[in-house]
């Protein structure tokens, strides 16, 4: 009993900042209620459209630093899915760079105080990987028929071992949904639980100003984390992309 | 000394499942080391494998990912 009273002083609860509340009251949560989801999704929709809309209107040939900073967003998504998969891929660089933005922006904004990180929920990051899965297999049906199911015949290997390699890649290539939203979505749910665990170290006097260090010092951190998620998260589109545009070995 | 056994089962695996973050931090730190060697010895190459190198860290990393999604299916859903 005696040990429960000297911990009681530090409660924390780092799970709490992800719940989900509707926006106007009440408890119940329908597919057509508004809640914080909703809304930091339409802010981060609204930055987009203010950064890449408004901030490019004025084109100029000195850019000025919003135009600059759209067309560097541009340049990397462009030059990336130049690299993974050559011209022909250049033709779904919509999506893709919308992905990236959408991405880009909700991980920032999920970094403001108070705010709420919609791309930490796995029910998001499972829609935008499952759009991916879908769309990339159904291309490759598309472009190549039943010869996309080369892609599981390693035709490099030797003939006994092609079969053992056929159900790795079958495997492989049923998990990619998987590991490609969790990814987003733990990288995000961990560092924003992590920065609240060192929050409440912060209520106790003494350990204060390490506790305030270490939550500056994740925060620095999670801004790359963010940046870096999402450009993984492009990325490996790019790369089933190419999967899907050559399926061959 | 309340609770019951099902309540500490869950909590130490989910201690166990914190251990899935050293493998993924082996594997995360042997890539980045070996591209930064490869990198030394021709700086000229290095940029060009940005994105390789970033892509195996993602497939590292989503696996210590994983221990941690069982360690919160174990805290919070089971």
């Amino acid at each position: 009993m005696s040990a429960e009273a000297e911990t009681g002083g530090l409660e924390f609860y780092p799970m709490d900042q992800f719940l989900i509340k509707p926006l106007f009251g009440g408890d119940t949560i329908n597919w057509y209620t508004p809640t914080n989801v909703t809304l930091w999704m339409g802010i981060a929709v609204l930055a987009i459209i203010l950064l890449l809309v408004v901030g490019t209107r004025r084109r100029a040939i000195v850019p000025s630093r919003t135009q600059s900073i759209s067309e560097l967003a541009y340049g990397l998504v462009y030059s990336m899915i130049e690299d993974v998969t050559g011209k022909e891929g250049l033709k779904y660089f919509p999506y893709i760079m919308t992905l990236f933005v959408f991405i880009l922006f909700s991980n920032f904004l999920g970094m403001l105080p108070m705010s709420f990180a919609t791309t930490s929920h796995i029910a998001v990051t499972v829609v935008l990987a499952m759009m991916v899965f879908v769309s990339v297999t159904l291309l490759g049906f598309y472009k190549h028929g039943l010869k996309f199911l080369g892609l599981f015949w390693v035709s490099s290997a030797p003939l006994a071992l092609r079969p053992v390699l056929a159900l790795i890649e079958i495997i492989s290539y049923f998990v990619r949904p998987v590991s490609h939203s969790i990814r987003l979505a733990g990288n995000v749910m961990a560092g924003h639980a992590v920065i609240k665990v060192f929050a409440a170290f912060a209520g106790n006097l003494l350990i204060a100003p390490l506790a305030i260090l270490g939550i500056v010092a994740m925060l620095g951190m999670e801004v790359l984390v963010s940046f870096i998620q999402a450009y993984v998260f492009t990325i490996l589109t790019c790369v089933y992309l190419k999967d899907a545009l050559h399926p061959s070995h | 000394m309340e609770g019951d056994i099902v309540e500490m089962g869950k909590f130490i695996g989910a201690g166990l499942a914190t251990m899935g973050m050293g493998g993924a931090a082996i594997g995360v730190g042997s890539i980045v080391g070996n591209y930064l060697s490869g990198a030394l010895r021709n700086p000229s190459a290095a940029s060009g494998q940005i994105a390789m190198l970033f892509i195996g860290v993602a497939f590292a990393e989503a696996l210590g990912i994983f221990s941690f999604l069982v360690a919160l299916l174990l805290m919070f859903a089971v």
